[in-house]
């Protein structure tokens, strides 16, 4: 299984992963063998079975009665973000 | 001393909390810094925590784990203290509030001694993957305490804290027990809260604990296990008295030994540890049975699509945005997030992502993912099929001793390989435990016990069994000779 | 030649659900709050947390399926639609995929020529709503408000069955009305609870492939739906008579210049890689949930108005407005109730006068200062004769700003209509007596003027006469 620069480069873009020029042969070499080595899956015979989702086989969501329980802690919480201001997360510039 | 013994002399008066604690902490700052085993100490909290516990017990109150100390791993959110998860990406962050498992065991009475080092957001088999730097293993410092819990694993062996909570996703409680000399326990998917635990892979992710001795892994699970309603994936059955369990008779105890570990790649010494604990079961008057899991072999390719298939999402929020890193003026925010992930993640975390983001994307789901979760399936049925015949199955923790930190770095696959006989009781949410077996060339290796879906007392029985005739979990590793 | 062009366009309708808190966490959902007070943990995307479906989001979900028709999933799943923005915290939205919770429902809609029509809808679905992005006054900035973050959706797709932009909007209507029925979304579009995406495109009229379609997103008003189906159908009829073909892309509708344009950013080349959310179990509904759900139904808009032909006789277009409006049919039905069945002027009067103040004052039908008791005093008082219905639209206004009740007002006001024979007869003498010319015209043949002679006898009673009487007097009287 060999991936290409380009597959790397599409993975890492929409993974939203820089990846330099130098590091960029080392992922695809890397990439390459590990999907190589879960190639192995193809062989298995898998005809009518159903995937596993969970190990928790009949446990279904519970469900949460509608209830506000929150209250606001926003300045505490905004303590480790980066960039606020006027209670907002800031970005740079998004133009739709 | 066990969690067992610090916990019976406290409630005796032999000693106080403050004391064990000092003498943790002051252990830690003599011997901790070879090892690398802890991100961040915690002595105020620790000592906060202690005088707590010491006023709890001479009112005559509190449990057999009031007052003693432990470790959190660093991916366990506690409030007011920085949660790295060993990674540049959370080095600047301060939980706002605490895991379940946090909460649980410091209502116990527990006292936090400090976050213990892992590999990075616990993908890894060696410690080796830390923005903090390696853990070295107390036994032998050029080689690899194991990963990804390896900081839990080395503080506990190293008597740095008697105790210390770790995370199992493919092996990574167990595996660093095995390599450390202790008693790793992961229990059955859904038995402990996930809430406040750093997600790698949602699905295989559980907390347990590296402990001296079943006797001690019982005491804290028990603490630690139980319903949460703010995990959707928490079990709400009730948690048996574990402790209560242990002296449980191995007599008639029926043992599948899974023909599939004891194929090549499993090293002689260790092979040979094996199988002189699972002779020592047939003497206690257990039936040993060999039986095929024709699947598990597909166990480690399995594991390789699904959890970096489910940590390429989890691990999406990491933006730069509300927490965690923020590269310097980003021009866009394209470049936030490419500069901002790419800087804040090692190269391990990189490629998990990138292979999740792989296997999970148009053209490509069905052939991968949907493909591995089947076959996920039949792992599952081949358990189901051995645990009608057989109460437990056991066999060989890991394929060799601890290796020499650095010799695997470069190469993930044969990395990944480490995981081979840990990964399958992940994938069908079994409990499981690593128990001391043997020395090779004076390192540990563990012999590992599986049970079907809540038998965590019969395996807590079943290591319990073990210590009380031998004496491997006891050996202390040669810096303390 | 000319070919005949067909339009095809499916909505993808998102309806915020009245819960108190949001889908997945126990913060409010009320609107309005300064940025980031209501994001707790779970709705930040902070490290560790984990959802926790709420059981209200669920039941209205699945309340919508009862009221249409359509097969509510026994087991459903909820999967991460993974992509990158800022105003989505984790990086992926909580979604349903391949198992929704609802699945082929129908709304019957009634066009502009009063013909009916089924339009079906493929599925219903959860899913969270993303957080708000401010772009304006923060300089080089975009600001993220989380608010909205987790608050409950109910996609609702339906077939791409609409033919034009006039079906759509009634269809749009339809679903709006029933949502408010059921009580599951409050509608408003201004504060973004009902918002609808459009997928337009063309084909030539008898075939059946259907052509590149193009999503227009965010619209929120039924007005901006309608305005750019329109304009993106000439746009494509356009381009494809040009030479040109249409390409498969997302695009905005600019109100202002009243035109559609490709949308950048965020859902350029999206692969969404969605998957099962391992953090949620499948969600298992039984059958005594849904029993329960259906059995409170509220009786349907349909239903509604089917009754009110069947049974007070209105027109099928009368029923229809009525009913649009589950708080106006209660209203009109309460006043229809105290008249013993005056049906058809309660709803003259309700679709009327009282639409016409509650438009005016920008008011719901809940904030009318006239209540139904009070209106249906002043309709009893049209139907007893006290006063003539011209006279009740004066009372109505004083009755709307505040002065108390209809006979309160009459007597005040001496608006009582007058019926006493000899009056209106002195009346009419005195206006033959005051336009001898206008009578000498009307007795040689000019009868236009006997509407003058009515408004001449009106004016002289301060409009209180009875009009029936009067004519028929006047008849009298004129003829000599």
């Amino acid at each position: 299984m060999t991936l290409t620069r380009r597959d790397v480069e599409d993975m890492a873009e929409l993974a939203r992963l820089e990846i330099t020029e130098e590091e960029l042969p080392v992922y695809v070499e890397s990439l390459s063998s590990i999907l190589g080595f879960v190639d192995q899956l193809s062989a298995a015979a898998t005809d009518g079975v159903e995937p596993m989702a969970h190990p928790l086989e009949n446990q279904v969501q519970a469900l949460r009665n509608d209830l506000v329980t929150e209250s606001d802690h926003r300045d505490r919480y905004q303590g480790n973000a980066p960039l606020v201001a006027a209670g907002l997360y800031l970005v740079p510039k998004v133009i739709e | 001393m066990t969690v067992a013994e610090i916990g019976r002399g406290l409630r005796a008066g032999q000693f106080t909390s403050i004391e064990v604690t000092k003498h943790f902490l002051e252990r830690i700052d003599r011997v901790n810094k070879p090892l690398n085993a802890f991100i961040t100490v915690t002595p105020e909290r620790a000592m906060a925590d202690a005088k707590r516990a010491d006023a709890v017990i001479a009112r005559g109150e509190g449990g057999p784990l009031t007052g003693v100390p432990l470790a959190h791993k660093d991916i366990f959110c506690t409030e007011g203290v920085l949660t790295s998860c060993g990674s540049r990406m959370l080095s600047n962050f301060i939980a706002p509030y605490d895991a379940t498992v946090v909460e649980r065991l410091a209502a116990a009475g527990m006292v936090t001694l400090g976050k213990t080092n892992m590999d990075e957001f616990a993908m890894g088999s060696s410690s080796e993957t830390s923005w903090y730097g390696p853990v070295r293993n107390p036994w032998d410092g050029t080689k690899v305490p194991g990963g990804s819990s390896g900081g839990s694993a080395a503080a506990v062996a190293a008597r740095l804290a008697p105790v210390a909570t770790g995370t199992d996703t493919g092996g990574s409680i167990r595996q660093p027990g095995a390599l450390t000399g202790l008693t790793g326990f992961k229990p059955t998917y859904g038995r402990v809260s996930r809430y406040g635990m750093v997600a790698f892979a949602s699905s295989l992710d559980q907390a347990g604990v590296l402990a001296q001795s079943a006797e001690d892994a019982a005491l804290v699970l028990g603490a630690m296990a139980g319903h949460d309603a703010r995990d959707s994936t928490s079990v709400n059955a009730p948690v048996p008295d574990y402790a209560a369990g242990l002296g449980r008779s191995m007599k008639g105890l029926r043992i599948g030994i899974i023909r599939e570990f004891f194929g090549a790649g499993l090293e002689e010494g260790t092979g040979r540890a094996v199988r002189t604990a699972l002779d020592g079961y047939r003497a206690m008057g257990a039936t040993l049975v060999e039986l095929s899991l024709p699947n598990l072999p597909l166990s480690v390719p399995t594991y390789y699509v699904v959890a970096p298939a489910e940590c390429s999402s989890n691990l999406s929020r990491f933006d730069g945005v509300r927490f965690g890193h923020r590269c310097s003026e980003p021009r866009d925010l394209r470049d936030l997030y490419r500069r901002s992930r790419g800087e804040g993640f090692g190269a391990e975390v990189k490629r998990r992502i990138m292979t999740g983001t792989y296997v999970l994307s148009a053209g490509y789901y069905d052939a991968y993912y949907l493909k591995a979760q089947k076959v996920r399936s039949l792992i599952n049925a081949d358990f189901r099929r051995a645990f009608s015949e057989v109460d437990v199955l056991m066999g060989p923790t890991t394929p060799t001793p601890a290796f020499a930190i650095g010799a695997k770095v470069d190469d993930p696959i044969t990395m990944y390989l480490n995981d081979i006989y840990t990964i399958g009781a992940n994938l069908a949410g079994l409990p499981a435990v690593s128990i001391p077996c043997g020395l090779v060339d004076g390192l540990p290796v563990g012999l590992q016990i599986i049970g079907p879906h809540f038998a965590e007392e019969h395996l807590l029985a079943a290591a319990h069994a073990w210590q009380l005739q031998t004496d491997w979990h006891r050996k202390l590793p040669p810096m303390f000779a | 030649m000319s070919i005949e062009w067909e339009t095809v366009i499916g909505l993808e309708i998102h309806a915020q659900l009245a819960t108190r808190s949001k889908i997945f966490s126990g913060s409010s959902t009320a609107y309005g709050a300064t940025p980031n007070v209501q994001a707790n943990l779970v709705d930040l995307g902070y490290p560790g947390v984990l959802p926790v479906l709420n059981r209200e989001a669920v039941r209205m979900a699945v309340r919508f399926g009862l009221a249409t028709g359509a097969t509510i999933a026994r087991r459903s799943i909820f999967a991460r639609k993974n992509y990158f923005y800022p105003d989505l915290p984790k990086g992926y939205q909580i979604s349903q995929y391949e198992r929704p919770i609802v699945e082929d429902g129908t709304v019957e809609i009634v066009l502009d020529d009063g013909a009916h029509k089924t339009v079906g809808i493929t599925r219903a679905h959860l899913e969270e709503d993303a957080g708000k992005s401010l772009h304006e006054g923060l300089g080089k900035h975009s600001g993220i408000d989380l608010n909205r973050a987790g608050t409950p959706l109910l996609e609702i797709v339906s077939e791409p069955d609409l033919r034009s932009a006039r079906e759509a909007i009634a269809y749009m209507k339809k679903v709006h009305t029933l949502v408010r029925y059921l009580e599951i979304c409050d509608g408003n579009m201004q504060e973004g609870s009902f918002r609808c995406d459009a997928n337009v495109s063309v084909r030539h009229k008898g075939r059946h492939e259907y052509g590149t379609r193009c999503e227009i997103k965010n619209l929120n008003s039924f007005r901006f739906v309608e305005r750019a189906i329109n304009y993106e159908v000439a746009r494509q009829i356009g381009l494809i008579e040009g030479g040109g073909s249409v390409v498969l892309e997302t695009r905005l509708y600019d109100p202002d210049r009243n035109e559609t344009r490709p949308m950048r950013s965020k859902e350029e080349a999206n692969d969404y890689r969605y998957f099962p959310d391992p953090d949620l179990l499948p969600l298992a509904l039984d059958e005594e949930f849904i029993e329960e759900i259906r059995g409170a139904l509220p009786e349907l808009p349909d239903q509604k108005a089917a009754r009110f032909v069947h049974d007070h006789g209105l027109s099928g277009y009368d029923a229809g407005v009525l009913t649009a409006n589950r708080e106006l049919a209660d209203y009109y039905e309460a006043v229809a109730a105290m008249l013993g069945g005056e049906a058809k002027l309660a709803a003259n009067w309700v679709m009327g006068d009282l639409s016409g103040f509650l438009n005016r004052d920008n008011r719901e039908i809940g904030r009318s200062p006239v209540d139904a008791k009070r209106l249906a005093g002043l309709l009893a008082r049209i139907i007893d004769g006290t006063i003539s219905g011209k006279i009740a639209k004066e009372v109505f206004e004083a009755m709307w700003e505040g002065q108390s009740d209809a006979d309160a007002i009459i007597d005040a006001k001496g608006l009582r209509q007058i019926t006493d024979t000899s009056t209106i007869q002195r009346v009419i003498a005195g206006v033959m007596t005051a336009n001898p010319a206008q009578l000498a015209d009307y007795r040689s043949g000019k009868d236009k003027l006997f509407g003058f002679f009515v408004g001449q006898v009106m004016k002289a009673t301060g409009g209180k006469a009875n009009p029936a009487q009067v004519n028929e007097l006047l008849r009298e009287m004129l003829a000599g």
